[in-house]
């Protein structure tokens, strides 16, 4: 199959997808003619005004930079702490159901205590972002450590691994796909708490939740754009970033059907 | 001159110590659904060093708990697992394991696997390339060895689950089945990749493989150890003297084959007839 073939049949369908949503948002704007639902066209000029007066990139940028932050130490603690519970089992029984607890707490619930405990500042909201993805991490790490076929750790075993060299060489990369998974799960929430914690801590300035704040008084075009910002930066990392990584990690193992 | 003795009842004194050996052994094994099942029950045998002996009984026999026994991965309820008269007590690089499923690693490359295996067994990096590419040319793989072993048809898969696990030098090859999961060619295919790694070694290892399959078992080995249902004991042994490579065709292996497949099913109509009568 040649590259654009392979392209149009990828891009395809989601394209199609999104150029369908478009016109059903354009066809009730125009219906409903409200300043609530602005049409595709004015949202695109807020959008491209917000571009020029370098107010989006700005809070884009501030944005990213938290949640990149949060986002890896969320990955590298739940990681952590998955391991350790997959490799003990009292420890298991004791915080897995703390961690159950934190996973289905809603992450908004976090933000009170955040500004009572670090003020409304950049740290609470970061705070937020991580408690609110850790969890699913851990519990990813942890799952996909303990469905590890046991063919793969007995022969490993014969083959002579034991103990760390046993998790290194044969465990931990047997469970990879499950904590890619947990990856891609946790980019997710961290994504939604962040901009739940910049939407509600006003003082967390300029960022992308921050422009959703009705409170700055902002147009509504500004809002559907920044909301459209905010999704398309959701969409992009999560499809391009980890999907594209989850697929090979998938493929070189055989667990791909290509279709 | 093939013929078959039968040696249970007489048990000759081994002249020298046994390169694997089982004393009263009995293995109990929890089921799925929680039962305690014995799966062994009070089994003695010895495997002599260098020789080729196969596990025959009906499934369910007891003969994978053996073979976890002597890998070192599960610890007998009563009785002794010897070594070279030192009790097992884990999984050791002086014993290989060959498992119905090859067991591959998927996330490396076939040569990847083999080299893992002497990684893991301590051999130097710089050395390890050599001897997997090796390995992989003795079970005509060396054109595979950059592919993922789910690119491997079934049958060459093990046979580099076979190069991975000789290629650490182990004293003892421990075989569950191995070829249980294979389609006919392959099976003999890896029939006689077996016999002549068996054959070929000059520090001749020890083999002891589990099978349900009778010619399999009077093709391979100096010594066919028939087992009971479960709980698993010993019922009969036979010793092949026969010249290798065996044939199938051959007549007095025929009749080995027949003579003791006729007692298998003796057993497995038995047991049938023990469970009914419960």
């Amino acid at each position: 199959m040649s590259r654009a073939r392979w392209l149009a049949e990828e891009l395809g369908p989601p394209l199609a997808g999104v150029v369908g949503l478009i016109a059903i948002w354009a066809i009730v704007a125009a219906v409903t003619d409200s300043a609530a639902i602005p049409s595709p066209s004015v949202v695109w000029s807020a959008f491209l005004d917000g571009i020029r007066d370098g107010s989006l990139p700005d809070a884009a940028i501030k944005t990213l930079i938290r949640l990149a932050f949060s986002f890896v130490v969320a990955v590298v603690s739940g990681t952590a702490l998955g391991l350790a519970l997959a490799l003990n089992g009292f420890a298991r029984r004791a915080i897995r159901p703390i961690v159950v607890a934190l996973q289905i707490t809603p992450f908004v619930a976090w933000v009170p205590l955040a500004v009572i405990w670090f003020g409304a500042t950049e740290r609470a909201v970061v705070f937020v972002a991580i408690v609110g993805s850790f969890p699913s991490m851990a519990l990813a790490t942890l799952q996909a450590i303990r469905q590890v076929p046991p063919l793969y750790e007995r022969a490993g075993r014969t083959l002579g691994a034991r103990g760390w060299s046993l998790y290194r060489k044969v465990i931990v990369p047997a469970a990879l796909p499950g904590v890619m998974a947990g990856l891609q799960q946790a980019w997710g929430f961290a994504w939604k708490a962040l901009m739940a914690g910049e939407l509600i801590v006003a003082a967390a300035h300029a960022g992308l939740g921050h422009l959703l704040d009705p409170r700055r008084g902002a147009s509504v075009p500004t809002l559907f754009a920044a909301l459209a910002v905010i999704v398309v930066i959701g969409v992009a990392v999560d499809y391009l970033l980890f999907g594209q990584l989850d697929r090979r990690i998938r493929r070189r193992r055989g667990l791909l059907v290509e279709t | 001159m093939a013929d078959a003795i039968h040696t249970l009842a007489e048990r000759p004194s081994a002249p020298a110590e046994p390169k694997l050996a089982l004393r009263d052994l009995v293995v109990m094994r929890r089921t799925a659904s929680g039962e305690t099942i014995t799966a062994t029950d009070r089994l003695t045998f010895d495997v002599a060093q260098g020789e080729f002996v196969c596990l025959l009984g009906p499934s369910g026999c007891g003969k994978t708990s053996l073979l976890n026994v002597l890998a070192g991965l599960v610890m007998p309820s009563s009785g002794e697992a010897l070594l070279d008269g030192r009790p097992i007590t884990g999984p050791g690089p002086d014993r290989a394991v060959l498992f119905q499923e090859p067991a591959l690693f998927p996330w490396l490359s076939v040569l990847g696997n083999v080299e893992l295996g002497l990684e893991l067994t301590g051999v130097p990096a710089s050395a390890r390339r050599d001897i997997a590419q090796r390995w992989l040319a003795n079970v005509l793989l060396e054109r595979w060895a950059d592919a993922q072993p789910h690119e491997l048809s079934a049958g060459m898969r093990q046979r580099a689950a076979l190069a991975r696990a000789l290629a650490a030098d182990p004293d003892v090859l421990l075989g569950d089945e191995p070829f249980g999961a294979l389609d006919a060619q392959a099976r003999e295919l890896l029939q006689r990749e077996v016999q002549r790694f068996w054959v070929g070694s000059d520090d001749r290892k020890t083999f002891l493989f589990a099978t349900h399959n009778v010619r399999e078992a009077t093709l391979l080995a100096d010594r066919v150890l028939v087992m009971s249902a479960a709980p698993g004991r010993l019922l009969e042994e036979f010793r092949i003297h026969a010249p290798r490579p065996r044939d199938l065709d051959d007549v007095l292996i025929a009749r080995v084959v027949s003579e003791i497949h006729t007692l298998l099913m003796q057993e497995v109509d038995a047991s049938v007839a023990r469970e009914m009568a419960r």
